[in-house]
């Protein structure tokens, strides 16, 4: 088993470094002064210079590229231009939110899908399945931000239930932290609990044809334990398949989601550090959403093996 | 085709004819229901097995074989409606819905897939599922469940059984498999075993070590079995008696020997002649002339008549099923007495 | 007689990717036959007709401001209503899409293009295979929106900046693809008979795997398409994506959020233009990938 992660772990290296690497290529030759550009007009020549220095862009590019991975293996990203922290203090308070949200729409997601699929597959061609498959065609060409905004204009302005904008972290109660991440969780995981449906539908439509469903049957085991255990079990293995991308989907989705509901996350932060040029806090914000990803791939890498005995022993 | 009825080391003993009938089935029918009517299936099965005895149901696929041990365990697809009377154990069954009929699978009735590979669960533990039918059906605890499943391996000649149980059926030969689902079907101890074509998918000496273990069981528990199968030699070799089917129909029954050796239905005599003879390999092969109608185009009447060489106008009519020297016949021209 | 089916060919070994092979009805019966794609090649025609027609359907500029008109209502002089600055949502739909289906467009051809070549090679080559898919799956997993927002941060946002990063993002899915698919026939009979004769390399590619990876690559362009749309609303709508000064649904509903309590119209219409491409698109996909092989047809 540990073999496995390992070997899993190491096919999850390209995914944390080539985007980090096309940033810091997209960073270090675009055109145009960066530094310039980040302070802007009202710049000095001696402030663009300091800047300069201080970022190592006037050394070469293979130093440059040293010296970056050395920050990022001792952690050390330098300092935001704008909040003139450290990169290292400035992420973790908006990453929290981030993750919060994914890992809330995740399940959402999950829970939805697995349900939803399981009764469509279970009443097959019967209404209650047609009913299922047109809504996850229309939720899979929903976009998140345009949901939200109908979202908002349902339950926080007409019904007044949910706050328009706004978070409450967890500590400050679990009722207010859930009023202000139910909305956004909802907007950002419903292509993907579409998918999901889709995905549990058709996979238990499979499973059901399978020998081994009818020699369970055969040993008399009651039909929730048919279901419930042996059917699900297979089952659930492509659904847990697309939850892994749906995970990197939806880092990508909160970054609308963060500005429409105004929740201070890792994808808001990152369109205003772009707009800033503050470059530090740009690289920081890919990392660690390259490192997320990386976790919750393996996460679900471990979850896969649990599943199923056979993958286990590659 | 006295290759067919071999002398088995061993002298099989049949049944008593006075044994307990473990299951009736009496003008069962099954049709399915689609968008367009009734779709008949199977037509008036009857036959009957007693304790102890083996009966054969023999037929090419798509006879209604394999449909008619699903409606017997209530297995069958949802559109399927079924008539007559299925009796287990003296107690009609047939009344009950497909779901009851269920319930009393496993604790009654076993039964035995064809392809173990893919008839257990790939993912879960030989050990679980072995357990999950014995304390559903006999209520026992963890333990217990877990130590009756080592002795059942056991019993069915798997060494090492406690690793067995915490593996899964991908690390299993084929024999193992099949070795393991028989475990399965008797486990809670059952009165009929129901076994799909259980050696097609064996290789040729693992298929014997199977049926001597089938054997074994049928005789130690005393086991009724319904075994399915297209293979001649098999039903010589291991069942009392055989019920030949045809598009649906029973076209004869009766004691194997007599079955195989000297079979009155035209159909069966061209299963017979059409299996290869053990010589010297010169012989030219006798197959039967054209093809098995589909569900849903059977002619009237006799349903083999386009196809038997012995057919005349009074084929056109069904004919019944009638005694014709020691076995039971659906024909109007039975075939005389034969070498 | 019963044993006789309709003739295809077995499925070939090549893992467990989809191969596409043709059958004997022709494919404009079948497509013409399939209810779902003729329903959302319905909907595609119409969005793109009114979106080439626009300055006819809807002349004017659809960016000129005017204040007086603000928050009317949909009516009959303004079918959807107005937006916060006075604007006419009916031209600014219209002429939005325009942008929309364009930049869609574009990044399909490009990105499937790409995708075509590369994934032929890749499949062909072993050893470019190895390096190439190791970045593709490093590429993959990454969420696109990150990298084309730190694109667009560092270009600038622009038609030509989102189009580039589109482009780049949406090659991976289809490159698997059109790998796979050559994987697959790479290993049919008629490669090596071909190859034995002397066929170059080269009329290898383009007269025996191209038209074999033809069907798939169809269904696939159906689906970026959506993808691209989809992509450009959203980058355009936090700003990232296409310039200030261009019109798409995606910035056309930028500022909606700010005035849904008073004119929920702002929000609705643009959005419906969207989400009905990207179904039509999606819809039109599925159908392609069923009418092009059969076999392969989903369950209903």
């Amino acid at each position: 088993m540990l073999r496995y992660l390992g070997k899993r772990f190491l096919l999850i290296l390209p995914t944390i470094f080539v985007p980090l690497i096309l940033v810091f290529l997209l960073l270090r030759l675009s055109p145009g002064d960066p530094a310039g550009m980040m302070l802007g007009d009202q710049a000095t020549p001696e402030q663009i210079a300091a800047l300069r220095t201080q970022l190592g862009l006037d050394q070469p590019i293979w130093i440059q590229f040293f010296l970056w991975l050395k920050g990022i293996v001792t952690l050390d990203l330098g300092n935001s231009i704008f909040f003139r922290e450290p990169v290292m203090q400035i992420i973790p308070r908006y990453a929290v939110v981030t993750i919060l949200l994914t890992l809330v729409a995740l399940t959402l997601a999950i829970i939805i899908g697995i349900t939803l699929g399981l009764i469509s597959a279970m009443n097959r061609n019967k209404p209650i399945d047609r009913g299922v498959v047109t809504t996850a065609v229309l939720g899979i060409s929903l976009p998140e931000f345009w949901f939200a905004l109908l979202l908002i204009f349902v339950f926080a302005v007409t019904l007044r239930w949910f706050p328009v904008a706004g978070y409450n972290p967890p500590d400050a109660g679990i009722i207010a932290f859930g009023a202000t991440i139910f909305l956004p969780a909802l907007a950002l995981g419903v292509r993907q609990s579409a998918l999901m449906t889709r995905m549990m539908r058709s996979s238990m439509l499979d499973v059901l044809n399978e020998p081994y469903i009818t020699t369970a049957r055969a040993q008399g085991l009651p039909e929730r334990t048919v279901i419930g255990r042996y059917a699900m079990r297979t089952a659930a293995m492509p659904v847990v398949t697309v939850a892994g991308l749906a995970a990197g989907y939806m880092l990508g989705g909160a970054v609308a989601i963060e500005i429409i509901f105004a929740l201070p996350g890792l994808g808001r932060m990152l369109v205003e550090a772009v707009a800033r040029r503050d470059y530090p806090l740009v690289e920081g914000g890919v990392l660690t959403i390259s490192l997320v990803l990386a976790v919750l791939n393996l996460l679900i890498d471990l979850i896969y093996a649990l599943l199923d005995p056979r993958i286990r022993y590659q | 085709m006295t290759a067919l009825v071999s002398p088995m080391p061993g002298e099989r003993v049949s049944p008593a004819t006075d044994a307990p009938v473990v299951l009736e089935v009496d003008g069962l029918s099954l049709s399915f229901r689609n968008a367009d009517g009734l779709l008949p299936i199977v037509t008036d099965v009857s036959f009957s097995i007693r304790t102890g005895e083996a009966v054969a149901l023999v037929g090419e696929s798509g006879c209604g074989k394999s449909i008619t041990a699903s409606a017997i365990m209530g297995i069958a697809p949802d559109n399927a409606e079924i008539g007559g009377t299925i009796s287990l154990n003296g107690q009609v069954i047939s009344g009950l819905s497909p779901r009851e009929r269920r319930k009393l699978c496993g604790r009654h009735m076993g039964f035995i897939f064809q392809e173990p590979m893919t008839a257990l669960h790939p993912t879960l533990s030989i050990g679980r599922q072995m357990t999950d039918t014995l304390r559903h059906n006999l209520g026992m605890g963890q333990q217990e469940a877990t130590n009756r499943a080592a002795e059942l391996l056991d019993r069915v000649g798997i060494p090492r059984a406690r690793d067995i149980l915490r593996g899964y059926v991908h690390e299993l030969s084929g024999g193992m498999r099949q070795r393991v689902m028989i475990a399965l079907a008797i486990s809670c101890g059952p009165s009929l075993i129901i076994a799909d074509e259980p050696t097609t998918a064996l290789d040729v000496t693992i298929q014997a070590q199977v049926l001597d273990l089938l054997e074994d069981m049928r005789r130690e528990l005393n086991l009724a079995m319904l075994f399915i199968t297209h293979d001649l030699e098999v039903v010589g070799d291991f069942c009392d008696r055989a019920v030949v089917m045809y598009a649906g129909d029973v076209v004869e029954r009766g004691a194997s020997a007599d079955v195989v050796q000297s079979p009155a239905h035209p159909y069966a005599r061209g299963l017979i002649d059409a299996v290869p003879a053990h010589d010297d390999g010169r012989t030219r092969l006798t197959p039967i002339l054209g093809t098995v109608p589909p569900v849903g185009q059977w002619p009237q009447g006799c349903r083999f008549a386009p196809r038997c060489p012995r057919a005349d106008s009074k084929c056109q009519t069904r004919p019944p099923i009638d005694r014709v020297r020691n076995t039971d016949v659906r024909c109007w021209y039975p075939l005389e007495e034969s070498a | 007689m019963s044993n006789t089916q309709a003739i295809s060919p077995d499925r070939l070994n090549g893992g467990d990717e989809e191969v596409f092979v043709t059958t004997n009805k022709s494919v404009w019966q079948r497509l013409t036959a399939n209810p779902t794609a003729m329903v959302s090649i319905g909907i595609l025609l119409v969005i793109s007709l009114s979106a080439i027609l626009a300055p006819l359907l809807a002349p004017g500029n659809p960016l000129r401001v005017s204040p007086a008109d603000r928050f009317t209502p949909p009516g009959a002089e303004h079918f959807f209503g107005t937006d916060n600055l006075g604007r006419d949502m009916f031209k600014m739909v219209l002429h939005g899409g325009r942008t929309s289906l364009l930049v869609g467009l574009v990044v399909t051809i490009i990105s499937m293009s790409i995708a075509v070549v590369l994934g032929a090679i890749s499949g062909f080559y072993r050893q470019v295979d190895v390096v190439l898919m190791r970045l593709v799956d490093g590429l993959m997993a990454f969420p696109g929106i990150v990298l084309a927002t730190a694109a667009a941060g560092i270009m600038g946002p622009s038609m030509t900046t989102v189009i580039t990063s589109l482009s780049i993002v949406l090659i991976a899915p289809s490159l698997r693809v059109v790998r796979g698919q050559v994987l697959v026939v790479r290993e049919l009979q008629m490669i090596e008979a071909a190859r034995s004769v002397g066929v170059p390399t080269l009329r290898l590619f383009t007269h025996y795997i191209l038209p074999a990876v033809s069907s798939p690559i169809l269904v696939q362009a159906s689906f970026i398409f959506s993808a691209a749309v989809l992509g450009e609303a959203g980058l355009s709508f936090i700003g990232v994506g296409i310039g200030p000064k261009e019109l798409s649904w995606g910035n056309a509903l930028t500022e909606a959020r700010n005035y849904i309590a008073q004119a929920p119209w702002i929000v609705l219409f643009p959005g419906l233009a969207l989400m009905f491409t990207i179904l039509a698109l999606n819809l039109l996909g599925d159908s392609l990938r069923d009418i092009l092989d059969p076999r392969l047809a989903r369950r209903r």
